[in-house]
């Protein structure tokens, strides 16, 4: 009988969230940002089926990066928890806490008791009756979680993203100017000196406080273009 | 699959139908009733719902009378509720069956879209509702009978469609009108020489109100309107720009007309 060799608890650890890391470091970035009226969401995205960015109920938005297959999984998951919760209580009682709460603890249960760990990292957000209500939480796939204002942004160049919307962000921005902000900045964290990405290859959406009941709305083809500039 | 975290339902990638998910779920969310039978006679009844398709759409139209037995349980229900963008239903039979029936329907449709990221087809949503009904069959057995009336605008075919249920989930479609409940029979009497399959909205809107008010002159479940409590029947309007439930104002103007007309005619569409 062979003993299998011995690895820290530590080790294995540190090896599962390296190889995360390198997952997520290969893909496209997505921003997340508050304007003066919602949450908008921008990814680099070519594909008009595989979405990065979701609804997920009335006033909660859903973005990831990593791993499509796997964040797929628990985008359909958050749909169904806040299906089901509005159904068995009432519509007011899906909040982007107790989903934060849920994808945190299956995040930590994988990362934790499976072999390979989740590549992916997601933000969900809930947009309030006022900015300050806005809510927006990142995930990692260890299941930590933060509590983030005004922007982030998350992938394969974040940092350099997140210097470019550092830049330019102001609290109460219109929606044409914050999509533009996001647009340079991920245009900034390709790497490619003069790259300007066009509409082709983005995929924007919002949740706009001010839309009654379903909040989440695509931006797309002639508006998308007319609020690029 | 995970110790912690969300039940191994939720991660499974198999379906994008709510309800069917629900019934992957250890939980007692869809309640199982014991013996109805006696409950029947004991549960509040929705009465007559009509829907009229016309070059605009469909309208949609249903009285605000529930019974028990002879009684009336309440007088301003509501019994037409908008399920998506571009779909209504109304309902007919045991009112608490009918308005969770709906209730899960709502969710059935917007849980799909999203999940899927687009809507059903007109017709996937009327075979859905069908296979809803059917999981009602037992209850149905037992006297608790939910009847919809189902219409929306199918955006693939550019026109508004009805379609009409029998308690077993039967799913037929209706050319240009259709109404259900206790006083369907009255009402569609009332449609078949009132309908005219080119009017416009507002003439099908008027249709539909007389054909209610005939209903409720001949049947005793189905409600007339009441102008002393201003409650009115709900109408609901689906074009290619989605769903438009009147506002009570419309509606009572509409109905004070209706109302005046039949005072100098009692019957009504003297030829």
């Amino acid at each position: 009988m062979s003993v299998p060799f011995y690895v820290s608890p530590e080790q294995i650890t540190k090896d599962k969230a390296e190889y995360a890391r390198k997952g997520i470091a290969r893909g496209r970035s997505v921003v997340v940002l508050q304007f003066d009226e919602g949450i908008l969401f921008v990814a680099e995205n070519t594909s008009r089926a595989l979405h990065k960015i979701s609804e997920i109920y009335d006033r909660i938005g859903f973005a990831a990066v990593g791993k499509y297959n796997e964040f797929e999984a628990l985008r359909v998951a958050g749909v169904r928890l806040a299906d089901l919760r509005g159904y068995a209580y009432d519509r007011r009682d899906v909040s982007v806490r107790s989903l934060a709460n849920a994808y945190a603890q299956t995040l930590a249960s994988i990362f934790i008791d499976t072999p390979k760990p989740y590549e992916v990292e997601l933000v969900v957000a809930e947009v309030g009756d006022q900015a300050a209500e806005d809510q927006i939480y990142r995930l990692t796939f260890d299941g930590s979680v933060a509590d983030e204002h005004g922007y982030l942004a998350m992938g394969g160049a974040a940092d350099a993203v997140t210097q470019g919307l550092a830049s330019g962000y102001q609290d109460g921005m219109e929606l044409g100017a914050a999509i533009r902000l996001a647009v340079d900045a991920l245009s900034r964290g390709s790497g490619e000196a003069d790259r300007r990405l066009g509409p082709g290859q983005l995929e924007v959406a919002a949740l706009d406080r001010t839309r009654p009941r379903r909040t989440f709305v695509r931006i797309n083809g002639d508006r998308l273009k007319g609020l690029l500039g | 699959m995970t110790a912690r975290g969300l039940h191994a339902a939720f991660l499974s990638a198999s379906t994008s139908s709510f309800a069917e998910f629900l019934a992957m779920l250890p939980s007692t969310l869809v309640p199982q009733a014991g013996s109805a039978r006696e409950l029947a006679d004991l549960t509040p009844h929705g009465t007559t719902i009509v829907a009229l398709r016309g070059p605009y759409g469909a309208v949609i139209a249903g009285d605000r009378r529930a019974t028990v037995g002879s009684f009336i349980a309440q007088r301003d229900i509501e019994k037409v509720f908008a399920t998506d963008e571009h779909s209504v239903v109304g309902i007919a039979g045991t009112a608490g069956i009918a308005v969770e029936l709906v209730r899960l329907f709502q969710v059935e449709l917007e849980h799909y879209e999203k999940i899927e990221g687009t809507p059903l087809s007109l017709d996937g949503k009327a075979n859905r509702l069908a296979t809803l009904l059917r999981g009602n069959l037992g209850l149905a057995m037992q006297g608790l009978v939910v009847v919809p009336l189902f219409a929306g605008f199918d955006l693939a075919e550019d026109r508004g469609r009805i379609f009409s249920y029998d308690p077993t989930g039967g799913r037929y479609e209706e050319h240009d009108f259709y109404a259900v409940g206790s006083g369907a029979f009255f009402a569609r009497g009332s449609l078949k020489k009132l309908y005219r399959p080119d009017a416009e909205v507002d003439s099908a809107i008027a249709t539909a109100l007389a054909s209610l008010y005939d209903a409720a002159e001949e049947d005793s479940a189905t409600g007339g309107p009441d102008l002393a409590r201003r409650i009115f029947p709900i109408v609901a309007v689906v074009t290619g720009d989605g769903v438009r439930f009147l506002p009570e104002d419309d509606v009572q103007v509409r109905v004070e007309a209706l109302v005046a007309q039949r005072m100098a005619d009692p019957n009504g569409g003297a030829l």
